[in-house]
């Protein structure tokens, strides 16, 4: 004989277990197991699924400002399964939101908030308001650009609440200013605070639903049924459909988006709160200033209010009417204002462009993250604030590009209205720049120095008389100068080519002293106290960049025959680091991860 | 189960005086019985409301100190606002960061004499404002709150309730300097953070 049934006896004198077990199980379903009494139970799983999910995040991530989207990062990529988890609990929160407007709306349409089942509306609506938070507080955590962005607007609507609105923000925010405090305490309300009042508020909610048994929707089609197995073999297909359509979202999108750090000195004109939240988004901006209050507080409290007295609202049947009918002006409203508000951003160039560039941005951080220096204890900004290829582009555009271009935009590839009124940066350094440079259709153009005081200066002159006049030979000997010249920059993208031509190079060392004539102005690798133009010795290398950015009247440069160019360094415009930044930039000085090689 | 007989109010309320002491004694047990409960549990949640509040007690540290933003030669007397970082020591709870970005500003030359600079913080509900290249105006991407280059209000029905935050500027051996400062969001009022 087996010996379970025995030790379930002894259990079960101990402990009570089996009337526990029958009451929790054989509930009476009257008029049979349905689908449409799925949605309670959809919710209690999702719910698991988060708490569950949760805790395995938790056990991995570091809330502070300088390791909280380093956690993340290192979960979503570096932990077996991190991706996959972050994705399921990102999507299942969003399912939970979903199920719960499916579930309000069966309650209030099927009327089961009626007497005697009051007291567990408002457990369920406490239930609704809680895991709101629980989603507005787990937008911050990845402390990625878009959370903290759009986090801060939550946060400074809460400060607009009369009376204790500010002190309520100091409280969650941790201070005045966004920082590690922020993370720990939206952390501790997202892992502790809200899901243990959820639990305690689920307990009572199902415990009351128990008491007072299912709404049963009438006629009943078939003989009652009990809760196990019938219903939940129902219920158990739905969540199973549901965590069929989250893994495939999942999939879909590789886990959920973590976007470039956040950082409070860069603007994201795309950070938007999540989807389900749009609604209040858009709502806020039809009230002009100084009536805000009334968007963001007055009537959104205003529909709580009118939702959470719905059952009593609901006694008469012209009151349950109105409440249909009220929900159903919500569920419209919302998804009108939804809809806007990702059509006006669809529209708007500025936010789609903003988009775009925080997905490169993330793609960037995610390749110097994982490139062999990895992410410093600093944290993963300073990855972006110490990248040419990142920063580059934004400080040419500051700084340089109201004269020059960069293969004709601005920089971070903005046309722009205003001709350039210098040269094109574009490869300089390289082969072909200095080619160009050095042929009489070119050198004049806008490319060059057409729109510069060089236009009708030595260079041009040499170039559009001597160049053009140039035999066969000396074309040759020009080539192996252009050779020479450009090797001096010692460019990354010419290292083989450069490499390979030796000869050539040190041909070209000689025939810039002698046939060619460069030596008249420039000095190279000598000295020359009547040389006029800049020195090329070790031109456009980061160092020569660095010191003509610096100072463009050296006369190691161009001295007083300067154009219009200031001395970023000595007139302390730039610092340092962002002049050497803008020269990496320049000579394409910049870690490339393997594959893209 | 204590005995049906030996239960304390087994003759409350019947009314014959004689078991007043009784009463009392009950009376008594039950307020030492929630005053001893309070006292206990008052330390634990005394410490933990403390330290939950002790954010109130924190005062924006960055208010009021003037910073070196940017040399004048780097902002042209165009009238077109250019955005920089604002850098300076920063302390967030147990750390220190020395010449860290805590913010950033629009600094403007509407001509050669006069400097303006402006919070890129929008006074509705705190997003950062971006310039419009197209329409020459200041347009918070979130709300759309539209502000002209001096930074008042362009647009009466837009959702600022005031002016983008001007902030005091001085010009030092041309170089910009600005005292740096948040404000509270959403508020007619300019009333630092």
């Amino acid at each position: 004989m087996s010996p379970l049934p025995g030790f379930i006896d002894w259990l079960d004198q101990r402990t009570g277990c089996r009337s526990l077990t029958k009451e929790a199980l054989y509930e009476n379903i009257p008029g049979g197991a349905r689908w449409r009494y799925v949605w309670g139970s959809t919710l209690t799983f999702t719910f698991i699924v988060q708490i569950v999910t949760g805790i395995a995040l938790w056990a991995a991530y570091s809330p502070s400002s300088q390791t909280a989207w380093e956690s993340v990062f290192y979960i979503q990529n570096s932990m077996s399964g991190g991706w996959l988890l972050r994705g399921i609990h990102h999507y299942t929160a969003q399912a939970m939101n979903i199920l719960l407007v499916l579930h309000l709306m069966q309650v209030i349409i099927d009327g089961a908030y009626k007497a005697p089942r009051e007291v567990n509306f408002w457990f369920g609506m406490l239930l609704l308001v809680l895991v709101l938070a629980l989603s507005l507080t787990g937008y911050l955590l990845p402390w990625d650009q878009k959370g903290y962005w759009a986090t801060k607007v939550a946060t400074n609507i809460a400060a607009i609440t009369p009376l204790f609105g500010t002190a309520v923000q100091k409280i969650i925010v941790g201070g005045t200013d966004y920082g590690h405090h922020t993370l720990t305490r939206f952390f501790a309300l997202h892992a502790g605070v809200l899901p243990g009042a959820a639990i305690a508020l689920i307990i009572g909610h199902i415990a009351l639903f128990r008491r007072h048994g299912i709404t049963a929707k009438k006629p009943y089609r078939k003989p009652d049924a009990a809760f196990w197995p019938d219903q939940l073999l129902i219920d158990s297909v739905a969540c199973l459909a549901i965590v069929g359509a989250v893994m495939v979202l999942v999939l879909m999108n590789h886990g959920a988006e973590l976007g470039p750090p956040a950082d409070p000195s860069e603007n994201f004109s795309a950070a938007r709160p999540e989807w389900y939240f749009l609604f209040l988004f858009q709502f806020l901006k039809y009230f002009p200033g100084g009536t805000e209050v009334l968007g963001a507080i007055l009537i959104p409290g205003i529909v709580m209010v009118v939702v959470f007295l719905m059952p009593l609202i609901g006694r008469s049947v012209k009151g349950h009417r109105f409440n249909i009918a009220f929900l159903f002006a919500l569920i419209i409203g919302a998804s009108v204002l939804t809809w806007l508000a990702m059509a006006e951003d669809r529209r708007r160039p500025e936010i789609v462009a903003a988009a775009h560039s925080a997905e490169q941005t993330a793609e960037r951080v995610k390749h110097l993250a994982n490139s062999p220096s990895g992410i410093p204890a600093s944290g993963a900004i300073t990855l972006l604030r110490n990248d040419p290829l990142t920063q580059g582009p934004k400080l040419f555009a500051k700084y340089c590009a109201s004269c020059h271009r960069y293969d004709g935009h601005d920089g971070t590839g903005l046309k722009l209205k205003e001709q350039p009124t210098a040269s094109d940066l574009k490869g300089f350094g390289s082969r072909e720049w200095l080619t160009g440079l050095l042929d009489p259709d070119q050198i004049n153009g806008a490319h060059y120095f057409g729109r510069t005081k060089f236009k009708n200066g030595k260079m041009v002159k040499f170039v559009n008389k001597k160049v053009r006049a140039f035999s066969g030979e000396q074309k040759t000997q020009l080539t192996n100068v252009v050779a020479a010249v450009s090797a001096e920059a010692a460019l990354k993208s010419q290292q083989q080519l450069d490499g390979s031509s030796k000869t050539q190079i040190e041909a070209g060392r000689l025939a810039f002293k002698d046939q060619v004539g460069c030596a008249e102005c420039h000095q190279f690798h000598s000295k020359d106290a009547d040389a006029s133009g800049p020195d090329l010795t070790g031109w456009a290398s980061r160092e020569w960049l660095v010191g003509i950015i610096s100072n463009p009247k050296s006369p190691h440069y161009y001295a007083e025959d300067n154009d219009r160019m200031p001395a970023f360094a000595d007139e302390k415009i730039l610092d340092a680091n962002s002049i050497g930044l803008i020269a990496d930039w320049l000579r394409g000085e910049w870690y490339e991860p393997a594959e893209t090689r | 189960m204590v005995p049906e007989s030996k239960q304390p109010d087994a003759h409350a309320g019947c009314g014959c005086g004689h078991h007043d002491p009784v009463g009392r004694r009950s009376f008594f047990k039950e307020a030492a019985t929630v005053g001893l409960g309070i006292a206990a549990i008052v330390a634990p949640i005394g410490a933990a409301i403390a330290v939950m509040f002790d954010p109130l007690r924190r005062k924006s540290k960055a208010a009021s100190n003037m910073v070196r933003v940017a040399s004048l030669r780097s902002v042209p007397s165009d009238g077109i606002p250019r955005k920089f970082a604002i850098l300076a020591d920063r302390t967030d709870a147990w750390n220190k960061f020395p010449s860290t970005p805590i913010g950033a500003v629009y600094l403007r030359r509407p001509d050669e004499k006069t400097v303006e600079a402006f919070n890129v913080v929008c006074p509705h509900a705190g997003g950062f404002i971006d310039y419009n290249v197209q329409n020459k105006c200041f347009l918070c991407p979130l709300h759309n709150s539209a502000f002209s280059l001096d930074g008042s209000i362009m647009d009466p029905k837009s959702p600022s309730p005031r002016p983008m935050d001007s902030l005091k500027v001085e010009v030092r051996n041309g170089e910009i300097w600005v005292s740096f400062q948040n404000f509270l969001a959403g508020t007619r009022e300019k009333i630092p953070a």
